[in-house]
């Protein structure tokens, strides 16, 4: 830092941009890491199910397993579209 | 049973085998029978960085193999009396270490030595598994910079889903933070990650903070562990992190920047 630099208003400080980015990513990876790997698998499947009987798009179907101390909870969430 | 400690970190160049070399010549001074165990075969370093690259003979590899004995493998430490290395082997494919072949040889050390501790190649392949598969605890040696944290996140799961305490459903592998390469006066102009973020961030308990410090070049060129630099700050933050493994209850320290006055700020550039 040059002695004018010490004058001059603070530059942005990149710590917290490297801490945000840091707990967005770090919280997406776990949550992947977390999941069974037949979770895929499953998600096809009851697509393949639900479009026996509504038409619905790939990206309507959420499937996720929220993992507590005494037991995993399959949570699916179905948008159906609008009649 | 001896207490079975990886060195650890998914990137490289973060200071795993700078840390291994401090952490077993520190328990070993304390009088604990030491072994330190190089897992990086094909780029051998923890020799070079314990001054004894010229007593290899045989190596980690030899002795898995039956080539080699144990006793003839190790080599015995010239400064401290308690402490052994055990080199990887320069020329043989990583595959060499088989799950079988380094639980033959922890086991054999575990029968005479304290602490064996496991310096791991970077990365998650297979010799980074290896060298934490059998592991107790784990250092987890951390830079405040991205991706080293987010690396460090990433050898956390591995520990949690791949080490043998996981998958054999025991207690899990005790996690340490160890943060390197810290500078304080980064931190308070708000261009390095501070110890808090990267607590906030990995969750584990923080065993020391070692400052980014020319002693630590100084030492590795010279073969000396730098824990035997015993007036710098990174050495007395090696002794610190020592004493924490061994359950004392140290303050940390060299964590706040030095503070500068006005005139050598002035005439130093800051």
């Amino acid at each position: 830092m040059s002695f004018l630099d010490y004058f001059r208003s603070k530059k942005t400080n990149t710590a917290s941009v490297a801490k945000e980015r840091l707990q967005i990513i770090v919280a997406h990876e776990r949550g992947q890491r977390d999941m069974p790997d037949y979770l895929p698998q499953l998600q096809k499947e009851l697509l393949d199910v639900i479009r026996k009987y509504v038409q619905i798009s790939d990206d309507m179907v959420q499937v996720d397993v929220d993992r507590n101390e005494s037991c995993s909870v399959l949570e699916l969430n179905v948008t159906l579209p609008e009649k | 049973m001896a207490r079975i400690i990886v060195v650890t970190s998914g990137k490289g160049g973060v200071g795993k085998t700078t840390t291994s070399a401090s952490i077993s010549t520190g328990l070993a001074k304390r009088g604990h029978k030491t072994v330190v165990i190089d897992f990086d075969v094909g780029l051998r370093n923890l020799d070079l960085i314990m001054n004894c690259e010229r007593r290899v003979v045989y190596d980690f590899v030899n002795v898995i193999q039956g080539e080699a004995t144990l006793n003839q493998a190790l080599i015995k430490d010239k400064r401290v009396d308690t402490l052994f290395i055990l080199p990887a082997s320069q020329t043989r494919e990583k595959e060499a270490l088989t799950k079988d072949g380094v639980e033959k040889v922890i086991n054999e050390l575990s029968e005479t030595f304290d602490y064996i501790v496991c310096d791991s190649p970077a990365g998650i392949e297979h010799g980074a598994l290896m060298a934490l598969y059998y592991a107790d605890e784990a250092i987890v040696v951390t830079n405040p910079e991205v991706s080293s944290v987010r690396d460090s996140d990433r050898i956390l799961g591995i520990l949690q889903s791949k080490s043998r305490r996981a998958e054999m459903g025991q207690d899990p592998v005790k996690e340490h933070l160890l943060l390197t390469r810290y500078n304080p006066d980064r931190v308070e102009r708000g261009e390095m990650l501070s110890v808090t973020d990267v607590e906030e961030i990995l969750a584990i308990p923080l065993l020391g903070v070692i400052p980014e410090s020319q002693v630590v070049l100084n030492a590795s060129n010279q073969g000396l562990p730098v824990i035997l630099e015993d007036q710098s700050d990174a050495g007395q933050a090696y002794d610190d992190a020592v004493a924490r493994l061994l359950g004392e209850e140290r303050e940390h320290r060299f964590m706040t920047s030095q503070k500068k006055g006005f005139f050598s700020r002035m005439f130093k550039g800051g």
